[in-house]
């Protein structure tokens, strides 16, 4: 493992070997790139949904420098962005915990002239629209913390301004997760979670940023609760809703919560749970397992997220500029391909589509039926020719998001309320 | 001790010069006793002291800072959440004490008594620490697929017809929160004991036979009053570490159930660091009273 100091250390010494000592302290000259990117590691983490080994292993064949994946959940991504900035070059994170993170100086805005596809980002991510009728959803829309004004601006700026706080990587529409097999009607609101039906069948997950969004979109569906803005609630929408769960919650109605991804795949896999609150790739894991899983679309629409890589304050010089070329790298197809085979959106999509098979775009992105079986990048089969996407195309469901992952004002107090809903 | 270390010809007189002898043994008990205090001073008086200061201090949403408030322990003592999570705390540290007492203390009087010849203890006693071999969070997870709605359990229960539905508390309850406390720490019980057993003069065991003791009054007036330290260290074990936990807790109740440790564990990944250093000075606290109450019944120093 070579870290960055070391790395300079080991050319000062290289130098002073070759007799070029003297010169070199003379006049800096600049680097030669071929051997010295080999020397270069970039340290990234972020949650588990896109450290994936294989990146690290692709960018070691295409920039051959070394990225360093560590993977943790949100809350613990928060904590090492906020509080130990010296320990990663990038960070792999939601615009929600941008909103959170920014303030603290720790990461840089990047300039948006130097990424190449800058231009073919899609629209959630600069102007906020997805289309120019778009009507932007609650919650924390990416582009409303996606620039600031400039490379040292603090304060997120309404509008594209040419400094980026992260850059777009992937992005999904999130709903309920379902097993067909065990529910044998159709559902199609979000009250369905707490229907009594389902008792000590159903789940939500315990991050409670995420959570009390898809807490409000049942209460709302239950018609309980008509909220400002579900991104920000108000002290007594927060203290009625959560009063609404923990109801259910004492009637038994929660097997259990879940905070890992994993978690989740095995509430559902195992049958501990037939409705619960998910994401897109834990439904392809539960299908990959032969069991059926559907990532049911409801009437109330989508609660969306989306993610983005930050630069460390700290990255500065070679560093940086390897930085620049892997995030280049990222939306220029390959990443967005395996993604997006996976089930999530990429940035970029049209740069996308070049590492995916016409099956694969059609079924993915296009919301065609399935020419031939659908596998995963590891190599399962996910859905058979024939197949649909559950909820449609890309303009079908990130058209449809009603909220979007947020941090609201009210954030300590909800916290405190999320805190006794566990206990209750 | 430093009495008789010092005849009482040899005290020194004020401002006259020490014997030298005495001062070198003096210094000498110092510096063998500093090596344990400091790393002690430094690891874990400095990190208290710490979580004390910090306790006081205030919180944004992404930092902290240097501040004397008593906000964090207002909030903490004046939510009925608090008492309610400690009194839940307080429940599995009990249960969990008593089952892994009459099971440690089962496993360690065989051990100890009925086991003839000293291989054969010891070869037991190993059979008794493999689980011990994988990880805490290993032996604590395998329970969930053993104890699930469709698991190994239910399914026998089912097949043997003594139930007709899968039962729902045995995975996700407090049920098995317990269940796992108990697998994870009866250890801890059987050691102590077991050893404090091994110290009994069998002499003893056979006086009180010959004056005609039954076996339980064996039991209750020799052997138990002789194992007490054992019982109260591993008391002590087997409180703290209850106490303290939040993983198991965690995941054998499915997030469902809080304990102390849980919500220290939330405000630390909310960044809400003095919260979770005020949670967890009243925790040390009340840990530590618990401690001294035990030891008001055995004086661990003397008995050992």
């Amino acid at each position: 493992m070579k870290t960055i100091s070391k790395i300079r250390y080991s050319r000062r010494t290289m130098l002073k070997a070759g007799g070029a000592a003297v010169a070199a302290s003379a006049l800096p000259a600049p680097m030669v790139w071929g051997q010295e990117t080999r020397d270069i590691t970039l340290r990234q983490f972020g949650t588990g949904v896109s450290n994936l080994n294989e990146v690290a292993q692709k960018v070691r064949e295409d920039l051959g420098f070394t990225l360093e994946m560590t993977a943790l959940d949100s809350d613990s991504v928060t904590q090492r962005a906020a509080t130990q900035p010296d320990s990663f070059d990038i960070a792999d994170i939601e615009y929600w915990i941008c909103k959170k993170i920014w303030p603290t100086g720790n990461l840089q805005a990047m300039d948006t002239s130097k990424i190449a596809n800058y231009d073919r980002i899609v629209g959630i991510f600069r102007d906020g629209k997805l289309t120019p009728e778009s009507v932007i959803a609650q919650g924390t829309a990416p582009h409303t913390v996606g620039f600031v004004d400039g490379p040292g601006g603090t304060s997120f700026a309404g509008e594209e301004t040419g400094w980026m706080t992260l850059i777009p990587t992937i992005y999904n529409a999130d709903t309920l997760g379902i097993r067909p097999d065990l529910i044998d009607r159709p559902i199609n609101n979000w009250h369905e979670l707490l229907n009594a039906e389902f008792r000590g069948k159903a789940s939500i997950l315990d991050i409670s940023s995420i959570g009390i969004m898809d807490m409000a979109m049942v209460c709302e569906s239950l018609g309980e609760i008509t909220y400002g803005d579900k991104g920000n609630m108000t002290r007594e929408e927060i203290d009625r809703t959560i009063e609404i769960f923990t109801d259910a919650k004492k009637a038994g109605q929660f097997r259990a919560f879940w905070k890992t991804f994993d978690e989740s795949v095995n509430l559902m896999a195992s049958g501990e749970v037939v409705i619960q609150s998910m994401w897109s790739p834990a439904i392809t894991a539960v299908r990959a397992r032969g069991i059926p899983c559907v990532y049911q679309p409801l009437e109330e629409g989508y609660r969306s997220w989306g993610g983005g890589i930050g630069l460390s304050a700290s990255l500065s010089g070679m560093e940086l500029d390897a930085a620049y070329d892997y995030i280049n790298w990222y939306l220029s197809g390959w990443v967005g391909g395996f993604l997006m085979r996976q089930g999530y959106y990429s940035a970029v999509p049209e740069t996308s589509k070049l590492f995916m098979s016409e099956n694969e775009w059609g079924y993915w992105f296009e919301g065609k039926p399935a020419t031939d079986t659908i596998t995963s990048p590891f190599g399962d089969p996910l859905a058979e020719a024939g197949a649909v996407r559950d909820g449609g195309s890309f303009f079908d469901r990130m058209g449809a998001v009603a909220c979007w992952n947020a941090v609201m004002d009210e954030n300590q107090y909800m916290v405190r309320k999320w805190n006794e809903f566990i206990a209750a | 001790m430093t009495d008789q270390a010092m005849p009482p010809t040899a005290a020194p007189e004020p401002g006259a010069i020490p014997v030298h002898g005495d001062r070198a043994r003096h210094l000498s008990g110092w510096l063998l006793a500093a090596p344990l205090a400091s790393v002690l001073a430094v690891f874990l008086v400095l990190p208290v002291v710490m979580i004390v200061i910090v306790s006081f201090w205030g919180a944004t949403e992404f930092s902290i800072y240097p501040d004397f408030r008593w906000d964090n322990y207002e909030f903490l003592l004046t939510s009925e959440v608090t008492y309610r999570v400690f009194l839940n705390t307080f429940k599995y540290a009990a249960i969990t004490w008593a089952f892994t007492l009459v099971i440690g203390f089962t496993i360690a009087y065989f051990l100890a008594f009925h086991i003839r010849t000293l291989g054969w203890q010891v070869a037991l006693f190993l059979l008794c620490t493999i689980p011990f071999w994988t990880s805490n969070i290993i032996r604590m997870i395998s329970w969930i697929p053993f104890l699930g709605r469709n698991g190994l359990a239910n399914s026998t229960l089912v097949s043997w017809g003594v139930v007709d539905e899968p039962l729902e508390w045995l995975l996700f309850s407090d049920f098995s929160v317990i269940l796992a406390f108990v697998h994870l720490y009866t250890l801890f019980m059987v050691v102590p004991i077991f050893n404090t057993m091994m110290r009994i003069d069998r002499s003893l065991l056979e006086a009180a036979s010959d004056a005609g003791a039954s076996g339980w009054q064996t039991l209750w007036h020799i052997v138990i009053p002789l194992t007490k330290p054992g019982i109260m260290i591993g008391t002590i074990f087997v409180v703290t570490l209850v106490m303290g936990d939040f993983i198991t807790v965690r995941f054998m109740s499915g997030s469902q159930s809080a304990n102390v440790g849980r919500l220290i564990s939330n405000d630390i990944g909310l960044l809400q660091y003095p919260s979770a250093s005020a949670t967890a000075v009243v925790l040390l606290v009340t840990v530590l009273m618990v401690i001294g109450i035990l030891l008001r019944f055995v004086d661990i120093r003397k008995e050992l």
